[in-house]
């Protein structure tokens, strides 16, 4: 169940529909859930992917992407969605479009008990700020989910989240 | 590197001077005072107030820059919400825009809460950390004569550009009335794609 020990389908499905609804910058902090994501968007000529400090950063540059006519997504791990909770604010208030990409840890064979608690508050955390919340738990379903919240997103002005549960992602086997 | 001479320079006369050479520019300014002053002096659809957000501006300017190559963004800030949004100056020195500038006008106080003395008071350089954050050209601005050297720089595409703008702790009331953020949002939209602000 480790993701690390041959390329899986769903980044690359999630690269295509980003070409498909004509997203162009890329922001986001390292995670190894997206390696192969930021991997393919990097490689991307016609895509500007910028690296950030911390997640918040990309809240607020995506509401400058769309001030400026482009479209954006922010790719982070569930440990980032705490660091953005009050940049989320200008989102709402202004009805921003935000797509998020959001790799889970502590949640499922998780062996770090540090990830736990912003794993388990990640969905409940985004709710409350307004972010609509929608979960891949089967790598099948990666393209059609992000395709859907991309919609969502950019033709409602909304704030929408896609979790991708670390059934997908793969967890480390700690028992080795 | 702090010199601890007075401040003489004053918000608002510096905030003018500014914005008078800004043509077609894009403005973000932070929440507080900086959104103020822009409102104050002179209200424009290319200009997008922040009224939350502290320690957005700087990265909406960057995402902003990217989006609008051809166009010169500027940020206009203060002190207190540049200090909570250090991080961004790397991220803008990692990205190099050309066409991205950032002007703190930097009382060395947080004036919406009470007056109460920032970082920048105490020492902390904020040009100095864009020069080594890999900004293209950073400068702490004293005097008139700087600042008027200063000015065309902001708007040319030379690479990111900081400028720290010592004022002083004069407070000026809040004049601006526009602050529905969708609001700000579309108008601004509209202004810079025509009809595609609504595809």
């Amino acid at each position: 169940m480790n993701a690390k020990k041959k390329p899986a389908a769903w980044p690359l499905d999630i690269y295509k529909v980003f070409k498909q609804v004509g997203i162009r910058q890329i922001a986001y902090v390292p995670d190894a859930g997206h390696t192969q994501l930021i991997k393919s968007c990097h490689a991307d000529k016609a895509m500007q992917t910028v690296l950030l400090t911390t997640e918040e950063e990309g809240v607020a540059m995506l509401a400058g992407t769309w001030l400026g006519g482009a479209r954006g997504a922010l790719l982070m791990q569930s440990s980032g969605v705490g660091n953005c909770i009050n940049m989320f604010g200008i989102i709402q208030e202004c009805r921003f479009p935000l797509l998020m990409l959001v790799t889970m840890r502590g949640e499922w064979g998780e062996f770090n008990p540090w990830q736990l608690p912003m794993g388990q508050s990640t969905q409940k955390a985004l709710e409350n700020a307004g972010v609509v919340v929608q979960r891949v738990d089967d790598a099948a379903q990666a393209g059609a989910t992000v395709f859907a919240a991309a919609q969502m997103a950019f033709s409602a002005n909304r704030a929408i989240a896609v979790l991708i549960g670390q059934r997908v992602v793969g967890f480390k086997d700690w028992s080795k | 590197m702090a010199r601890k001479t007075a401040a003489t320079l004053d918000r608002r006369v510096v905030v003018k001077a500014v914005l008078d050479q800004r043509k077609d520019a894009l403005l973000v300014t932070g929440l507080g005072s900086s959104c103020y002053d822009a409102g104050a002096i002179g209200d424009s659809a290319n200009t997008f107030y922040l009224w939350g957000g502290m320690g957005a501006a700087a990265m909406m300017g960057l995402g902003l820059a990217l989006a609008q190559p051809k166009r010169q963004v500027l940020v206009l800030t203060g002190d207190g919400e540049m200090l909570m949004g250090l991080g961004a100056l790397a991220t803008i020195g990692a990205q190099s825009p050309r066409n991205l500038s950032i002007v703190v006008i930097d009382n060395e106080l947080y004036s919406e809460t009470g007056m109460q003395p920032t970082h920048t008071s105490r020492g902390v350089d904020l040009a100095g950390m864009a020069r080594a954050a890999n900004f293209a050209q950073a400068a702490t601005i004293r005097s008139k004569d700087e600042l008027d050297g200063w000015i065309p720089k902001l708007y040319e595409s030379g690479g990111a550009t900081f400028v720290a703008v010592k004022v002083t702790n004069a407070r000026y009331p809040m004049a601006i009335r526009l602050r529905d953020g969708a609001h700000i949002k579309n108008r601004f939209r509209e202004a810079l794609l025509g009809a595609k602000a609504f595809d």
